[in-house]
């Protein structure tokens, strides 16, 4: 190619190399420099080498969120992908019904985090929630869903489940929708029951579905905020404080940004290595699955 | 003994009627193919027999007994899809015993059971593959291996070979008639290529419009069409058909003499007592009872509008005085070109009439 050629090449990508470089790289690049420093608002930046990493390694409440934020994950991600499953395992018809259910699941996931958090408070807020006055109408104490360490996570969990299961509901049913039918008319001629159906049909054709979503929701619950910070405030005593909550408190209230970018720089690795772990086992020696 | 028997079967979805009152016996071991164009039904009175549609009326029966109210798996039929629909996820060994691990077949047998499968359809080296790694006539070669592992009294085919390239496709064809001879069990196929059906078949069974239109072996299924559907859909290329009026009218004579539009006339060896009294007959010629010969022998002429070259033979498209149009046959060295006007010699002997009904009727049996 002549160089007149090369250089028309790049005029054509060029538009979208800025905008990548200026939005993706040069953050992510500025990210990692201002980890190595002690930044506050309004002195600039002083390197100071690892000792952010250290400070944090030593940190008990850096160390807990860390340990939230795992837990969080694991009660929301492995529930909400068999919800979301078996949702769409139950709206895969071709029925108004369906249809109808299919828009209602979804509906959730266009709230913003602010109106979730309001109405899951007025669900679950112990004095006068719905959940409260059930339970004192049957005479019962209400659980303090909000004010006890365990039942708080478990609030957070319901929160986010309810709030995130429309995505992963309509990536199933398009995974569904591209097992042929046939498939399924072989497998009533060989006998195989609604379960078996289930467990060797449909389960393995949806498995990089299931990876997919996983992944995804992996890499989103692991940064779980808005309600954290809006529905407990990461209370009671800290036992809600995630990650993110960590490093926004860090960076806007404590204004010490290279202390908190550090805290963001380890979140990021633990996404990416959990996430191409999970790609990696799952998908080995699985390639050849795609053709019929 | 009657293998499959169905008796009086009706198929509506929604308001459109697919099958009507479709009534059919096949022999024990009996290969049998459904011909029809797309929509005639033929496919709907497949998956009825499989179990994968509901009937609305009548029933199906298989050795005496009635499995339509049986769901697929318990009928004893074993199908290819047309597009295989195997397992993507499932070795070929897997696809093959999946169905036999679920009607919990020991487990000794199914090996036994898949290795002569391989053994036989040439699959041995590829059991541990997955069907993404495999080309599209060993996919067929396994969803054959399935359906056979089965052991079913009845295999339904459902168009096995549309998917084949045109090599593969005579090489399957083969194939499956060898199969058929291997195995113990009654055989329907679904086809819209009459080729497969008249090299494969023991009857044909021609399907158009919700209904069967004529049930016969492949050669009189050709040569004594019901109707005018069957003779224009069979053959190829298709049958002549021109409108045609008997000529006299002595009802004493034994054959019918006719007119066609251009004037010439054709004695058939039609039985003229057996041709309906008044009424529109239409003429039907296959194109080698057409041939182009010198003006002296001809029965008429036309103007030749296309040359087709097939090697052994030349195929002619004329049209007649009037402009009927008609297919005609020459010798493969033929010197007709388009423009000519050459002299066309019709066979009234192989010659066919059609009433007004629709309805075929035949030369008689050489002898008479």
């Amino acid at each position: 190619m002549t160089s007149r050629g090369r250089l028309g090449g790049f005029a054509f990508v060029a538009p979208f190399l800025f905008v990548y470089c200026f939005l993706l790289i040069y953050p992510l690049v500025n990210g990692i420099l201002l980890s190595f420093q002690h930044v506050d608002l309004f002195g600039g930046g002083r390197f100071i080498g690892l000792d952010n990493y250290a400070r944090l390694f030593a940190d008990d409440t850096f160390l807990r969120s860390i340990l939230t934020t795992f837990l969080l994950a694991l009660m929301i991600v492995p529930l909400l992908t068999m919800l979301a499953l078996a949702l769409a395992l139950a709206l895969n018809r071709a029925t108004r019904g369906a249809a109808i259910f299919r828009g209602v699941f979804f509906s959730s996931s266009v709230l913003s985090v602010t109106i979730v958090t309001l109405i899951w408070r007025f669900v679950l807020a112990p004095d006068a929630g719905l959940l409260g006055e059930t339970a004192q109408g049957f005479g019962a104490e209400p659980i303090p869903f909000l004010s006890h360490p365990t039942w708080s996570l478990w609030a957070l969990a319901i929160t986010t489940i309810w709030w995130s299961i429309g995505l992963p509901m309509m990536l199933f049913l398009a995974g569904l929708q591209q097992i042929p039918g046939d498939v399924y008319e072989a497998a009533a001629l060989d006998r195989a029951g609604r379960w078996t159906t289930l467990w060797r049909v449909t389960l393995p054709s949806l498995k990089r579905t299931v990876v997919l979503v996983v992944m995804l929701q992996t890499a989103a619950q692991l940064q779980i905020f808005g309600q954290a910070q809006l529905l407990t405030g990461g209370g009671p005593g800290g036992s809600t404080r995630t990650m993110v909550l960590f490093i926004f408190e860090t960076a806007f209230a404590r204004w010490e940004l290279g202390y908190a970018t550090a805290a963001a720089e380890i979140l990021f690795l633990l996404i990416v290595a959990l996430t191409l772990t999970q790609y990696v086992t799952t998908m080995r020696g699985s390639e050849d699955d795609g053709g019929r | 003994m009657a293998s499959l028997e169905l008796s009086n079967v009706s198929k509506k979805f929604g308001d459109t009627a697919v099958l009507d009152d479709v009534s059919l016996t096949m022999a024990e071991r009996e290969f049998v193919a459904f011909l029809g164009p797309s929509g005639s039904g033929k496919s709907t009175l497949l998956r009825i027999i499989a179990g994968l549609e509901t009937l609305d009326q009548g029933e199906v029966r298989l050795d005496g007994r009635r499995i339509d109210p049986l769901p697929p798996g318990e009928r004893g039929v074993a199908m290819v899809f047309q597009h295989y629909a195997l397992y993507p996820h499932m070795t070929v060994r897997d696809n093959m015993a999946f169905g036999l691990r679920n009607a919990k077949v020991p487990k000794a047998e199914i090996e036994a059971r898949v290795a002569e499968a391989a053994r036989v359809l040439e699959i041995e080296a590829h059991l541990d593959k997955k069907p993404g790694q495999m080309s599209g006539g060993q996919r067929q070669r396994v969803a054959i291996g399935r359906a056979i592992v089965k052991q079913p009294k009845l295999f339904l085919l459902d168009e096995p070979l549309s998917n084949l390239d045109a090599a593969l496709r005579m090489r399957t064809r083969v194939e499956l008639a060898q199969l058929r001879q291997r195995v113990d069990a009654a055989v329907i196929m679904v086809t819209h290529d009459q080729a497969e059906a008249m090299t494969l078949a023991d009857r044909i069974i021609v399907m158009n419009d919700r209904r069967i239109q004529q049930i016969g072996p492949p050669m009189e299924i050709y040569s004594r069409p019901a109707n005018v559907f069957v003779a224009r859909f069979v053959g190829s290329p298709a049958m002549n058909l021109a409108p045609a009026t008997l000529v006299g009218d002595d009802s004493s004579a034994r054959f019918a003499r006719v007119r066609l539009p251009d004037g010439a006339e054709v004695d058939t060896r039609v039985a003229r007592a057996a041709l309906p009294g008044g009424g529109a007959l239409q003429l039907g010629l296959r194109p080698e009872s057409v041939r182009v010969v010198h003006d002296g022998e001809a029965t008429t002429s036309a103007k030749v509008e296309l040359v087709e070259r097939l090697g052994e033979r030349t195929l002619i498209y004329a049209t007649l005085e009037g402009g009927q149009p008609v297919i005609a046959e020459d010798s493969g060295t033929s010197a007709v070109r388009i423009g000519d006007r050459v002299g066309l010699r019709i066979d009234g002997s192989a010659a066919h009439l059609f009433g007004p009904d629709g309805g075929g009727h035949h030369a008689e049996a050489a002898a008479a």
